[in-house]
């Protein structure tokens, strides 16, 4: 019987995210449980560590390391323009009520390496409000926030991307926005001159805007109920009345606590719009 | 000896190739006094909706879901995972879903369910592993019989693709090796 089945490996591992949130502040209590068994499992085989608690020596003792480990906490799988239906129904829905704002403040919670972000501000280029619009694209990673500010892709990945950018509604080719060079394509720096890059906690930090649109995709999945319960918490008091929040295609409001505060506004693309309170 | 888990938490099937026709036989033959709760990995595209719950729903005497992020694991319900994201048991009362990198190429993963429910379920878990052209499923089985939960295996002459059941028996073993007829009897037997 190894420790991997049995509640032991459990035990070490919550040890582990006390110690991490102890010694870094970085708050990984409140995750999946599930998937972050598999993750330290990797990380444990990846390191040589036999036991949960050998990694945690090293992490706790090794700042550097634990910039290391870290990787194996985060989850960093993006596409730019995944799930094409979604920003086809931002663009035909959403951008057009959005566009009655004067200026536009969008927050994209968990932006890991930046697919969503540059995507986004594609959409926005493309619908004219780009240059009244303010991002704010956010992350615990720091490596994939510094990745998602290069927006610097492998070249290999883009065939999916244009794939994904026309089934979306594209009104260009992808290719317009890029320029190929060493097995990279780099994306036009121009379209995130209105973005700031920053590291912003779900689980730990405060709202820090009034936005009008939060898109935060396939991030609340790796959150328990009551975490995902806060992150919900900080975007609904950070939209404006009638503000848009934007979720993963496999996410819904509908098990947490604050789901009578939005109305559905468009339910199979999992966007929903803020009620005004009262 | 039923090489039935006792007591009988959730079921977790693992099927590829050839698996829609396996499942039909043992899903369609579940009375709707079964009350664990089952949920399936069945190998399917990435990039485009699942008709799976469709199609057993109106089928099987059981209700038929695809499963949502943090869904609660209600008894007596097939579930189903999403085309392109993982399927985990959280705990015995929830579900969840991940984006995790692929598993042996496929998203969802037999390996990631079976594992997950490994953990939650123990010794009350029952895995059955069905046809398919992968290893998908192996070592979740291993997680399986590890924490002492039931392992069945499809039995390979009977499969359509027998290279996952072999693949299985090779690395993990099994409790029992059967043929889908006798799965389906065996669970039965165990809700009259
Ligand atoms: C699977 S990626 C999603 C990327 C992108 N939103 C998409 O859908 O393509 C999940 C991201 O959530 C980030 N994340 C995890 N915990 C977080 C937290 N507490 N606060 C903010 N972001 C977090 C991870 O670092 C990772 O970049």
């Amino acid at each position: 019987m190894t420790d991997e089945a049995t509640p032991l490996f459990d035990i070490e591992l919550r040890l582990l995210l006390d110690a991490v949130y102890l010694r870094y502040h970085y708050d990984f209590r409140g995750y999946a449980f599930s998937s972050l068994r598999r993750r330290v499992r990797h990380a444990m085989t990846r390191f040589g560590c036999e036991r949960v608690s050998d990694l945690q020596h090293r992490i706790i003792h090794e700042p550097e390391f634990f910039a290391e480990a870290i990787q194996y906490f985060t989850v960093q799988v993006s596409e730019m323009f995944r799930d094409p239906g979604y920003f086809r129904t931002l663009r035909e829905e959403v951008v057009p009520v959005l566009t009655t704002y004067p200026s536009v403040k969008v927050w994209v919670a968990g932006c890991s390496s930046g697919e969503e972000v540059w995507s986004l501000a594609i959409l926005l280029a493309e619908e004219g409000l780009l240059e009244r619009s303010m991002i704010y694209a956010t992350d615990i990673n720091p490596d994939a926030l510094a990745k998602a500010q290069r927006g610097t892709y492998r070249v290999d990945r883009v065939a999916q991307f244009s794939r994904n950018y026309l089934a979306a509604g594209g009104r260009r080719s992808l290719s317009d926005y890029y320029t190929s060079a060493y097995g990279n394509a780099m994306f036009d720096r121009r379209l995130t001159q209105q973005v700031v890059f920053a590291d912003h906690s779900l689980a730990t930090d405060s709202v820090f805007s009034e936005v009008h649109f939060v898109s935060c995709r396939n991030v609340l999945i790796y959150f328990n109920r009551a975490l995902q319960d806060r992150a919900v918490g900080l975007f609904c008091d950070s939209l404006v009345r009638k503000g848009f929040l934007g979720l993963g295609s496999k996410e819904s409001l509908q098990f947490g606590a604050h789901a009578e505060k939005f109305e559905a506004f468009a339910p199979e693309q999992r966007i929903y719009q803020r009620k005004v309170p009262g | 000896m039923t090489d039935l888990p006792e007591p009988f938490g959730a079921v977790v099937i693992g099927a590829s190739a050839g698996g829609i026709q396996a499942l039909r036989v043992l899903l369609e033959g579940l009375p709707a006094t079964f009350e664990p709760p089952i949920v399936v990995v069945q190998h399917i595209p990435p990039d485009r909706p699942s008709a799976l719950a469709e199609l057993f729903g109106y089928r099987c005497v059981l209700p038929v879901v695809e499963a949502d992020d943090k869904q609660p694991l209600r008894p007596g319900t097939v579930f189903f995972a999403p085309p392109d994201y993982h399927l985990l048991v959280e705990d015995r009362q929830t579900l969840a879903l991940s984006i995790d990198e692929p598993v042996k190429f496929s998203r969802p993963s037999i390996d990631v369910l079976f594992e997950s429910a490994a953990a939650a379920f123990g010794t009350q878990l029952l895995a059955i592993l069905l046809t398919g052209a992968s290893s998908d499923g192996s070592e979740g089985l291993v997680s399986v019989r590890r924490a002492g939960g039931k392992a069945w295996v499809q039995c390979p002459s009977e499969a359509a693709v027998p290279t996952m059941p072999e693949s299985a028996l090779a690395l993990a073993g099994a409790d029992a090796v059967l043929r889908l007829r006798d799965m389906c009897d065996r669970l039965q037997g165990s809700f009259q």
